[in-house]
Formats: structure tokens, sequence, C-alpha cells
């Protein structure tokens, strides 16, 4: 089959939907690809690159399967009947497109309606785009910022660090928390799913819980709307680090609802001039009183407002690269022998949630995918339970009494030459024990090998016995003195050769 | 001053020196001087019971007998510790337990040979009126059946660990009645034989202990083969110490003691590593518990190449690479080591970590490595290590797999839960070099391999781990 990458008529959209490297892939897969000229231009990837890479040039219109990054929305009525149509549709905010897709007798699949589970990780766009869009927010915010984000003392003065907040902890709050750190600046993160904190932390952010009594656990891998007496709480929280930070990137979205307002034109007004503010959520409404989708807003008080849509089409490059894997793997799944035949199945729970419309058949909304990510809602354990517990050492104590009990009978009743024989042995074995117990864990093959060398000491027995007796006696000695003499020999020599090797950096 | 009390001393001699040689050995600094004390102390101990042997008159004949004896010994012993592969010094130590073991039966069979037999012989006489014959008999039943077991045991343990026999363990009905059945025959038996000093008693206690010997091992997996060398290690020392008994030499005892202990003491470390009593271990045959779990879901995992592994590598701060005995397999120690060389160039933290069960030797990884020329100051033990994966780049895990596993900590139903493992899944990337998604040697599927922030590499270690050291180069060039 033939697969076509469109290009973007809008001017603002710099990315496209496949990279000469993702070509070579499809190939791979068993498809031919046909770019659109110029497709990936703004990407900086030329006609050429394409063409060597093994596409055509040419109109991906007439393909089977044609990628986009946006709904081509001016140019459906060209699709061919039984197109696969393949890229971001949005159908939870665009009904109109979906009912207009599913008119057509076409099949329309959605890279951003991709469930979130791990095993289709590998095709969600919305995390590969996030996680651009976090990153660029940051460089944004640091270009509009006047100052230095690290903090440094130098012959002219010191330097104070950057304090960015951001709030959302997703995939792009996790982004933009690991580049704020990277510059050098102090980073705060809020999010309403306690379980986020370690990853907060973990990129070097510092996590700030709302003190609240319901806490959220996540079903769907999606926050979602929280209570009032929660919200009351987090805005209080807001209030007190706007006051603060200089650096406030907010992230947070709801699926398929308006942006919740995280930050009110009030607290806007108390921030420091210079501050700068980045809405990730600008086209949904933002997250910030006061933001203009697509455009920087500076207010009265000084504080940069930056409302950018287009956050992941401003590394254009990359964008198209992530978006163009992303691709790739959905063709790897659906495309199960490699022989450039797309197969849509609908058992498969990924597949099925992104599917819109199959063969002009109306298939949106898919019915939901619990991911069950946090262990609370999951279903009750059936097997029965029994915990191995964790052994405890014996108790000395016990162990000691013991022992001392049985000494005491053996020796009491063993006669008197025996007795001053269990004496030397009773000390010897509490000698081993307290030698060998500081053995160093690295040392604990030497340490076999040269006890090994040493019981080899039996060959004394052996030699003690020899001659005494007849010729049985004497041929048994010297088979026992020449196994134990392996022993002795080797066990030292091998031992040597060990330690020998242990070297120091 | 006669040649006896000269041997007596040089005796106490030797057995301080064998203290020091264990005691050097705790640490690396004094490791080498410790076993040159070995060494000392057991050239004294010769020398002394060979000239006591002089001085008893025993021959020409018998001298050269001796000599001939200990000039084959020593041959064979030094020419197999010089050929030796690091890898086969499992196969090599169980095989030299062996030899003590057989040596303590024959010792044992001398004792009966040289008293017992005649009943009416100078020595028994002699001991008869000291009331000591009985405890004569009961040393000479006790030395031969610990070295019997010992004997049978090793020789399984190297054939297991040599891959001359397959390595699962063997499940005979009722094998625990086996074993206990077999003890209180031996008890038995010895009482009859302090009682009637018989040669068909020592025949049947003889037979008894080998097949008790190749039962206990036989029924013990490949993966508790750490255990099982230094039990055996153990029993070995249990022997010399009953030999001792026999011969009334203390030298024997102590060293015997100080073996028996050494080997015990190892063996309670593997167990506690392992979250196993000791009883289970030597009684046999666990491990083949079956996991209720094993039917879970646990999604998919994903594979990486060695490329992405190099640039994570040259990208990352701090490294950690677990080794297990998958490393040994794929003799990958070399390449391992190569990687740690380049990567520490570059500036990177590279450091290890060992699970005490790794491999099949206590301090097998060690050795390996410490061939293949890794510093020991890098190779950090699990208790050091386990708290500093967080913050970790990158985790390779090579050829190990239960030491690693999650569910030991997170799944009280798993088989191995409670056993403490390397937390290698809270560093920021794993790595898994793995031959397949099979299971580890206790059967236990491994979530660790579907974590979000894990990457399985598959195939053989020792050609992966070439791939990545070419690919970092080749990145170190560009």
């Amino acid at each position: 089959m033939i697969i076509g990458v469109l290009r973007d008529p809008d001017p603002g959209e710099r990315r496209v939907a496949a990279t000469p490297a993702t070509v070579e892939q499809l190939a791979k897969l068993g498809y031919q690809v046909v770019v659109e000229p110029g497709a990936g231009a703004e990407a900086s990837f030329s006609d050429e690159a394409y063409a060597q890479a093994g596409a055509t040039i040419g109109d991906p219109l007439t393909a089977d399967i044609v990628f986009t990054i946006n709904p081509p929305v001016q140019r459906l009525d060209k699709l061919a009947e039984g197109t696969t149509l393949i890229g971001m549709l949005n159908p939870r905010l665009a009904p109109g497109l979906v009912e207009d897709l599913a008119r057509r007798p076409i099949t329309a699949l959605s890279m951003d309606a991709v469930p979130r589970i791990s095993r289709a990780q590998s095709l969600d766009v919305l995390s590969s785009m996030a996680n651009i869009a976090g990153y660029r927010a940051v460089v944004e915010a640091a270009h509009a910022f006047g100052r230095f984000f690290t903090g440094q003392v130098t012959a002219a003065g010191k330097v104070p660090p950057a304090k960015v907040l951001v709030a959302g902890a997703g995939v792009a709050g996790l982004a933009a928390i690991g580049a704020a750190g990277s510059l050098g600046a102090i980073v705060r993160a809020t999010d309403p799913r306690p379980e986020v904190a370690d990853q907060v932390r973990s990129l070097g952010g510092e996590y700030l819980a709302v003190e609240a009594a319901d806490v959220e656990v996540s079903a769907t891998g999606y926050a979602k709307e929280m209570s009032d007496d929660y919200n009351d709480r987090a805005a209080r929280l807001y209030a007190d680090q706007a006051r603060e930070v200089d650096i406030v990137i907010t992230t947070a979205l709801i699926p398929g609802r308006p942006a919740p307002t995280l930050i009110t034109a009030d607290m806007v007004a108390t921030m420091k001039a210079g501050s700068v503010i980045v809405d990730m959520a600008a086209a949904n409404g933002g997250n910030v009183e006061g933001t203009v989708a697509g455009e920087v807003v500076v207010t009265a008080n000084g504080v940069t407002i930056i409302g950018y849509t287009d956050l992941p089409g401003r590394l254009p490059a990359q964008a198209s690269q992530l978006y163009g894997t992303n691709l790739v793997n959905l063709m790897k799944l659906l495309t199960p022998d490699k022989d450039g035949q797309l197969v849509l199945d609908f058992d498969d729970v990924v597949q099925r949630s992104m599917t819109v419309v199959r063969d002009g058949e109306l298939t949106w909304p898919p019915p939901p995918v619990s991911v069950s990510a946090a262990p609370a809602a999951v279903a009750p354990q059936p097997v029965e339970a029994t915990p191995k517990p964790v052994r405890r050492p014996l108790n000395p104590l016990l162990v000691t009494g013991v022992a001392a009990a049985a000494l005491f009978l053996l020796t009491a009743a063993a006669p008197a030459a025996l007795r001053g024989h269990l004496t030397v042995f009773a000390l010897a074995i509490v000698i081993g024990y307290y030698v060998i117990g500081h053995v160093h864990h690295a040392l604990h093959t030497p340490l076999m090998s040269v006890t090994n060398a040493i019981s080899g000491i039996i060959v004394v027995g052996a030699l003690l016995q020899l001659g005494h007796g007849g010729g049985l006696v004497t041929g048994l000695s010297v088979v026992a003195i020449l196994l134990a003499s392996i022993n002795v020999f080797g066990g030292f020599a091998v031992t040597r050769r060990m330690l020998a090797m242990f070297s120091r950096s | 001053m006669t040649i006896a009390t000269a041997a007596s001393a040089a005796y106490i001699v030797a057995a301080l020196l064998f203290i020091l040689a264990l005691a050097g050995l705790s640490r690396h600094e004094t490791a080498r001087s410790g076993n040159t004390f070995g060494v000392a102390g057991m050239a004294l101990a010769l020398v002394a019971t060979i000239g006591l042997a002089v001085d008893g008159e025993i021959g020409v004949l018998n001298l050269a007998l001796l000599a001939v004896a200990i000039v084959i010994g020593a041959a064979i012993g030094l020419h197999r510790a010089a050929k030796v592969e690091m890898t086969g010094m499992p196969e090599l130590i169980a095989l030299l337990h062996s030899f003590v073991g057989l040596a303590a039966v024959l010792v044992g069979w001398n004792g009966y040979l040289h008293v017992e037999a005649d009943l009416s012989g100078s020595e028994a006489l002699l001991l008869s009126a000291g009331d000591m014959l009985g405890i004569h008999s009961a040393e000479v039943f006790i030395g031969v059946f610990i070295g019997a077991v010992t004997f049978t045991g090793s020789i399984v343990a190297y054939l297991k660990l040599s891959a001359k026999i397959r390595s699962s363990p063997l499940t005979l009905p009722g094998k625990n009645l086996l074993n206990l059945g077999a003890l209180a025959v031996f008890a038995v038996l010895t009482a009859w034989f302090v009682i009637d000093p018989q040669l068909w008693l020592l025949i049947v206690v003889t037979v008894l202990a080998l097949a008790l010997g190749w039962h206990l091992v036989a029924s013990i997996g490949g993966g508790d083969m750490p255990v099982v060398v230094s039990m055996l290690n153990s029993y070995s020392g249990w022997a010399a110490a009953a030999a001792g008994f026999l011969l009334e030499n203390d030298l024997l005892i102590v060293t015997g003691a100080l073996v028996g202990s050494s080997g015990a003491y190892l063996s309670y470390i593997m167990c506690r590593a392992m979250n196993r009593s000791f009883l289970s271990v030597i009684a046999g045959g666990f491990g083949i518990e079956a996991g209720p779990a094993q039917d879970k879901e646990y999604g998919e995992h994903r594979e990486t190449s060695a490329e992405s592994v190099a640039e994570l590598l040259t990208g990352a701060d701090t490294v950690i690479i677990t080794p297990g005995y998958g490393m040994a397999v794929a003799q990958a120690q070399y390449g391992v080591a190569e990687l740690t060389r380049t990567l520490r160039d570059r500036g990177v933290n590279v450091r290890f970590g060992i699970h005490p069960v790794a491999g099949r030797l206590p301090g097998h990884m060690n050795v390996l490595l410490a061939e293949a020329r890794v510093p020991y100051d890098i190779v950090l033990e699990m208790d050091e290590i386990n708290d500093d994966f967080t913050g970790t780049s990158v985790v390779l895990v090579i050829g190990a797999n239960d030491t690693v596993n999650p569910a030991a900590t997170d799944d009280p139903t798993s088989p191995i839960a409670g056993m403490p493992v390397l937390k290698v899944w809270e560093a920021d990337q794993v790595i898994v070099f793995k031959r397949s998604m099979a299971s580890g040697y206790a059967g236990v599927q491994n979530p660790l391999f579907f974590r979000d922030n894990s990457a399985m590499l598959f195939g053989d270690a020792k050609d992966r781990v070439e791939d990545i050291l070419n690919a970092v180069r080749q990145l170190s060039t560009v």
C-alpha cells in the first residue's frame, strides 16, 4: 500500500508527519511513501532528502493511507474511497469534524486518542509533543526573562537563581521541570496527583503538595477536575507562590474540557516586574487569566504572559521526528505481517480507541479504557496471599544457650582423655567464627580455596598412619596422602593466583 | 626436647598460623600475607609430621612411597591450579572438597584396620585399658560417615557445576524421610559398632553415607550451588576434625573446626541472602515451589539496541553494573571490564553491585571481575550500594534475574518474597541483558522487565557488550 504525507497549508504549522528517517522505516514495513512537495521544508527536511530515503514526491491524496499533523479540513473531499486518514484529529473537542469524517467512506485514526497504557506509549503523540512543548516553554520563558536562570557569584556581584513554578507535573510539566533545572533554576511543581511527587523529585524539582482531604488517584492517567475545597487550598498555594517566583509555567489540561484557571489576574498583579508566565494550556482557554492564545501579552505590572499554542511546532525538526516515529510505531502495530498491508484489529484496545471512523461508520467515542496506573481501585486479589515472612536471625542467646548445654553434656560424659580435645575443638570453632565473620565479601572465593587447602591438613592424619599396620593400611594411607596433597598444593596455588588478580583503581 | 615434643610444639604454631591465614584473608591489603601464613603453617605441619614418621622408623620403602604420593599430589594440584579458568572455580573447589572427603574416609578405615580389626592387638588392648576403645570406634564411624557424605556430595556438586549432569533438582518420593531415615540408621549403626565393631557395619555405613551424600546434593538445584559448595566446605572441615579426634591430634581438630565454621558461616550468609533457612537448603529441593502468580499480565517489554545503550552510557553520570551467573556463562567479564575502563576514562562513574548469591560460589563474581582487571574498590556489595540506585543514570543488568526481581519486595505471594534484592529499578534507566524472556532459576517471572524504565537487550551477553563497546568507541571518535 501507498502512504501519502501531506504538507500543512497553515503557515503556523511547521511540523510534518514523516521525516526521511521514518520513511526508511516505513519502507521496511512494506509501504511506498509519497510526499507532497515542500512538506518538510519548514522542518528542514528537503524534498531531495525524502527522495534519497526512498520516497517519491507527488500527490499524497491519492494514496491508500494519508499521514497528516492536523486534519486537512479543506481537502477532505479529495480523499478517495477506502482511504485511511491518520493524524491529530482531536475528536473530543471537534465534534463537527468527526461528523464530517463519518459522512465519508473512509477510515480515520486519531493519534491524540491513543489510550494511556504502557503498551501504547510508543505511539502516544500527546506525550511526545508535550515533552517537546515543556522544553520549549522553558526556552521561551528564558528568552523573555531578563536574567540568568542559574545563580552565580561573579566579580560584579552575586546573581540569585531564578525560581520557577511548574503547575501540573504531566509529561509537559516534567519536561519543563527537567529543562528549567538543567538551566540552574530552583524548580517547584504542583499537581493534584500525589503519586507524581517522586517523579518531580527525580528531576530535581521540589513537589508542593496541596494539603487537602481528597487526594486524587487517577484511573485514566490524566488529571480530572477537583473539588471546591481542594481548589480553595490550591488557590492559596498559587497566590503565595506567585509573589515569590520569577517564572510560572502552567500545563493543567483536562481532556475534553476547558482548561482550569489556576492563576487569577489578582495573582498576576502581585508578581514581580519582569516575571514570565508561559501558559501551555492557552489553546484550551488557558490556566492564567489574561492569556491570549497564540500571543505574548505584557501586563501593566510588567509580567510577560506567553500564550503560544504551537510550542511543539517551534522545534519542528525534533517534533516531526518524534511524531513520525509515533506513526511508524502505529504502522508496526497495524502491519502485523510487515507486508505493507494495513489491518485494523478492533479487538485491540489501542486500535479500537483511536479509530474515529471505520469505513464510513462512526466509531467515536470508543468504550472507556481504564489503565489503573494506581494501585487503589484494582480488583481484589483472588489468590489467598500468604506472605512469606522475612527470616530473622535466630536468637543469639538461645543458640549460645543450646550450644553451651550440648558442650557441657558432651564434655561431662566424655572420658578424661577426650576432654582436652573437646576443649580445643570448642575454642577453635569460636575463633573460626570470629575470624571468618570479618572476611570481606569479595574475598569469599579465596577464603573457600584457602580453607580448602588447609583442610588438606588431613594429610597429617594419613602420614601418621603410614607404616603402622599391614600393606592395606599403607596403601590406603598413600592414596589419602596423594589426594590431600592435591588439595594442599592446588588450594594454596589457586588462592595465590586469585589474590594476585585483585587490584585497586 | 624430643622429636615428639618438637612436633607438638610445631603443631601449635601451625594451628596459630592457620588462624592468622584466615584473619589475613579478611582484607584485600593483608590477603596475600594471609595466604603465605597458610603455606607456612602447612609446611611446618608437614615437616613436623614427616619428622615424626622418620622418628617412628617406618622404613625406607614407606618414606619413598610418602615422597612419591606427595610429589604426584603436588604436581596434579599445582597443574590444576595454574590451568583452571576463573569461571571454573566452583567446579575445582567442589572437586577439591571431594578429595578431602575421600581422604577422611580412608583415614577412618585405616583407623579401623589399625585397631578394631585386631581386637587382641597391642593398640586395641592399650585403648581398652584406658576404656577408650568404644570412643575410638565411634570416632572411626563418625569420621567415615562425614567423609563419605562430603565425598559423594562434592562429586555430585562438581558434576552439576561442570554441567556433566543436569543441574535440576532430583525429586525422589519422600526424600526428606530418606534423609532422616539415613541419619537414624546411622545412629543405630554407630551404637551397634561401638558395642561390637564388625567390618560389615563399617561397610554398610560407608555405603549408606555415600548414598546420602549423593542424594542430598542431587536434590538441590543449580542456583543453590553457592550454599551447597560452602556447606561441603564446612563438611570437609568437620571430616578433618573427626579424623583429629580419631588420631588424638589437636592440629587436625583445630584446623577442621576452623574450616568447618568458615563453611558454616558462608552458608549462613548465603541463606540469609536468599531468605531461606539453612535446613531447607541442606534438606534440598526447594525452588521447585510453583509460583502462584505466574499467569499475571505484566504488559509488554521494550527492546533496545546496542547503539542506543552506548549513547545512554556515554551521556550518563553514574552507571551501576549488576552481574549474575549469566555473565560468567557468556564469559562476558572481559568485555564488561573493558567497557568499564572506557566509560571511566570518559568520566562516567561506573560501579558494580554484587548480590551475595550471584554466581555459583560465594564471591564468584568478584573473582571474575578481578580476573578481568576491574579494580576491587568499585565492586560493591548489595548492602553497600543498594541505597545508591536512586539517582543512578543507568543500570546494566548482565545475566542476573532473580537477584534484581522487584517481586521479592513488592509481591508477598511471590516464591522469592522477602529475599533481599538489588533495587535496580530505582535507577533512571535499566538495561537488562538477556538471552530471551525466560524466567530465572527460581522460575519466577520478573516484573522488572516490564517496567517503564527498563529496556531489554537480547542476545549473548558477550557479543552485546562487544557491540556496545564498539558503538561507544565510534561515538568518541566522532
